[in-house]
């Protein structure tokens, strides 16, 4: 079985698009890790959850009759204020501390999060179906779901609208200068506060995205966030924090990576291929640190 | 001196509580009463299922205690049950089996939801030879371990699908298939890999794809890719709602042609009305359906059943309620023969119990597995939107006729 992907040679090019595809949702996921990480130092353990309350928004308004690709639109919105919401309840009250401790007050979150949406929305597995059809290429033998490729196209908006609005606009401003130097930015007058709440407004946002997005993709459940969370903080600690274009890179190289040990290795082994890859990027970069020292010694 | 008083007091208090809670808690049968144990999940991610199996004891309960309840030397009694929430946690349930035990007295067990809780509560009712009668775990390895007081209504999980191999086989010509299986990394669908594997050396089939998927995983492209680019006779899946959920999902999106499609979890998925006609031909394993022909004097039929359970609780059983109803039934049954509340004399007239219930045949082998229900098949059928689970396989019980092959995507509307 281990040789089919060489047999078959256009499941080569099959593994490369579903691992891009793939990919390009975890970055969107991954680069709001990433954000609040350099800015707040914060882990989100929560982040998955998030996610999923994002999806759930868009799966209620596919309930309804709306159709769950204008969820892109409304999640956001609704998870901004979430997200807000958060941060003045709990996050506000551990963010100059340990990392440790943010990460305690955010796990507490995911599980208070999971038990809250296995109330409202009961434990049950849930999609909405977007009926968007599907791309057949080179004779129908690649066939690429309309739905994941929406997913890529809305994820690659939203990042790029993102990095726009860093740069240009009065806020992405203060919060970039906060994460180079939080004592220095408020001394110069910026509302560190506001810039915190606001940061993990976006963060939630940028999750109520990609949950909308999982909605029509893949499958919703209470309990199926921590897979997101982990996979973006692989994806972060592979990128490294506030650079968006690593982030898109490690995102689908991971998601590729991920594909092809399926076909090679087995399904079997796939998660554990990525974690041993992350393993050996761990090393790669303390050695590579380690000597970086030691010449300035 | 007042001190000392006090301490007295505090201790004496202290003792009465104790006796008081021991003296109440020694009874296994309280007056007319007989109080049975169940820690099912309320809360937490089985918690839909763990409703439907409290739902369908609760109605057994009620139902028995109505028609006369259970007599025991002549006198009758009624049954009674103390539920505990194991928030769908092994180690929480296994506490919990310990406190209704110890500390609740309860001598007589019924079974929480699905196969890992099961398996963490069986050794402490086995340490405390309490019989347990459960309806919601199907783990072959629940009945490999040589446990005595454990006893299962439920068809074991290697059953699910051989019949869906057989049924293959036959369609071929009762030449060997080529079967791709996709199953996820837990014990339940293991088992049921096991079962397909038992199918394949039977028959002389192939296996041409063996995908075992990661718990974590929503993603099966590769695996359909393979599907598509092997062309096996018939694909199995089984990775409870999520996986049947995320295959039929995948397999429509990606127009993969399969001639049969075998899973579990059809129906706690709910399938067809999920994903409507794209779930059109899925052939699904299912421990009970309401058009079987069973009988029993309490539920009537299957579809005596459906309909009671639907006026009490507002919604169609699944199998997971209609099975913990058939555990009081084995219950009942069990005291009356054992005419005593002797553990261990209940727990022999379990080991002996040969009945009918409106669920199946009930008759345990020596490991506690029911071996008298053989699991059926059902297909989702649709008629304009709506599609429906018709009973195709065994024979005696198919309402329609199974549809083999499943047409082509490009055929399909």
């Amino acid at each position: 079985m281990d040789l089919l992907i060489f047999k078959a040679p256009i499941l080569i090019v099959q593994a490369s698009m579903d691992g891009i595809l793939l990919g390009i949702l975890f970055a969107l996921i991954a680069y709001g890790m990433a954000l609040q990480w350099g800015v707040m130092n914060i882990i989100n353990i929560a982040q998955g959850d998030l996610v999923i309350l994002g999806g759930y928004i868009a799966y209620s308004m596919y309930i309804v009759g709306i159709h769950p690709a204008y969820g892109v639109i409304v999640s956001p919105i609704i998870m901004f204020f979430v997200g807000w919401g958060l941060y003045k309840l709990v996050i506000n009250k551990v963010v100059d501390r340990d990392l440790f401790i943010s990460i305690l007050a955010t796990f507490g979150i995911s599980i208070l999060m999971q038990q809250l949406m296995n109330s409202i929305f009961g434990a049950d597995v849930v999609l909405a179906q977007s009926e968007f059809g599907t791309t057949m290429l080179f004779d129908n033998s690649v066939t690429l779901p309309n739905a994941k490729i929406f997913s890529a196209f809305i994820s690659i908006l939203f990042a790029i609208a993102l990095v726009i609005y860093m740069k240009k606009s009065k806020l992405g401003r203060a919060i970039r200068a906060t994460a180079q130097n939080a004592r220095a930015a408020k001394i110069l007058g910026v509302d560190t506060e506001k810039v915190y709440a606001a940061t993990f407004g976006i963060n939630a946002a940028l999750c109520g995205v990609a949950g909308a997005l999982i909605s029509i993709t893949f499958t919703l459940g209470p309990y199926v966030g921590l897979p997101y969370t982990v996979r973006s903080f692989m994806i972060v600690i592979v990128a490294g924090l506030g650079n968006l274009p690593a982030v898109a890179i490690s995102g689908m190289g991971l998601g590729v990576f991920e594909e092809f040990a399926d076909y090679i290795l087995g399904t079997e082994f796939r998660i554990g291929a990525v974690f041993m890859l992350l393993v050996f990027i761990l090393v790669y970069r303390r050695f590579k640190l380690s000597r970086k020292r030691e010449y300035l010694k | 001196m007042n001190k000392i008083v006090k301490l007295f007091i505090t201790f004496i208090s202290a003792i009465t509580l104790t006796l008081v809670t021991v003296s109440t808690s020694s009874a296994k049968v309280e007056g007319e009463y007989i109080v049975l144990g169940a820690a099912v999940s309320l809360t937490g991610k089985y918690s839909s299922n763990g409703v439907h199996t409290q739902n369908g004891y609760n109605l057994a309960v009620e139902r028995i205690n109505k028609k006369g309840g259970v007599k025991v030397g002549g006198k009758s009694y009624k049954f009674e049950i103390i539920y505990y929430d194991d928030e769908s946690n092994p180690k929480r349930a296994a506490q919990l089996a310990e406190r209704l035990i110890k500390q609740d007295g309860v001598h007589y067990m019924l079974g929480p939801y699905s196969s890992g809780l099961t398996k963490a509560i069986a050794p402490v009712t086995e340490k405390y030879k309490i019989p347990m009668v459960e309806a919601n775990g199907a783990s072959r390895s629940l009945f490999t371990k040589g446990y005595k007081y454990l006893f299962a209504v439920l068809s074991p999980a290697n059953q699910y699908l051989e019949v869906a191999i057989d049924l293959a086989v036959e369609k071929n010509g009762g030449k060997p298939v080529n079967i791709a299986m996709a199953f996820e990394q837990d014990a339940f669908s293991q088992d049921v890999r096991l079962g397909i594997l038992d199918a394949a050396k039977r028959t002389g089939s192939k296996i041409t794809i063996d995908d075992k998927l990661p718990k974590e995983l929503n993603d099966m492209a590769a695996t359909l890719a393979k599907v598509k680019a092997t062309k096996p006779d018939v694909l199995v899946v089984s990775g409870h709602t999520k996986g049947a959920l995320t295959a039929i999902r995948q397999i429509s999106e990606m127009k993969v042609d399969i001639p049969m499609l075998a899973m579990t979890h059809c129906d706690a998925a709910k399938l067809s009305k999920q994903h409507g006609k794209k779930a059109e031909y899925a052939l699904c394993a299912s421990q009970w359906h309401k058009n079987l022909s069973y009988k029993d004097k309490y539920f009537g039929g299957g579809k005596k059943y459906d309909k009671d359970f639907k006026k009490e609780y507002g919604y169609a059983p699944p199998y997971q309620s209609a099975e913990s109803s058939a555990a009081l039934l084995v219950f009942k049954d069990a005291f009356e023969r054992a005419n005593s509340f002797d553990k261990d004399k209940v727990r022999d007239a379990l080991a002996a119990t040969d009945m009918q219930t409106f669920y199946g045949n009930i008759k345990f082998g020596p490991g506690g597995q029911n071996t008298a229900k053989p699991m059926i098949l059902f297909q989702v059928r649709c008629k304009g939107d709506t599609c429906e689970n018709k009973v195709v396989a065994p024979t005696q019980w198919a309402s329609d006729k199974f549809y083999h092959p499943i047409p082509k995507w490009s055929e399909r509307g």
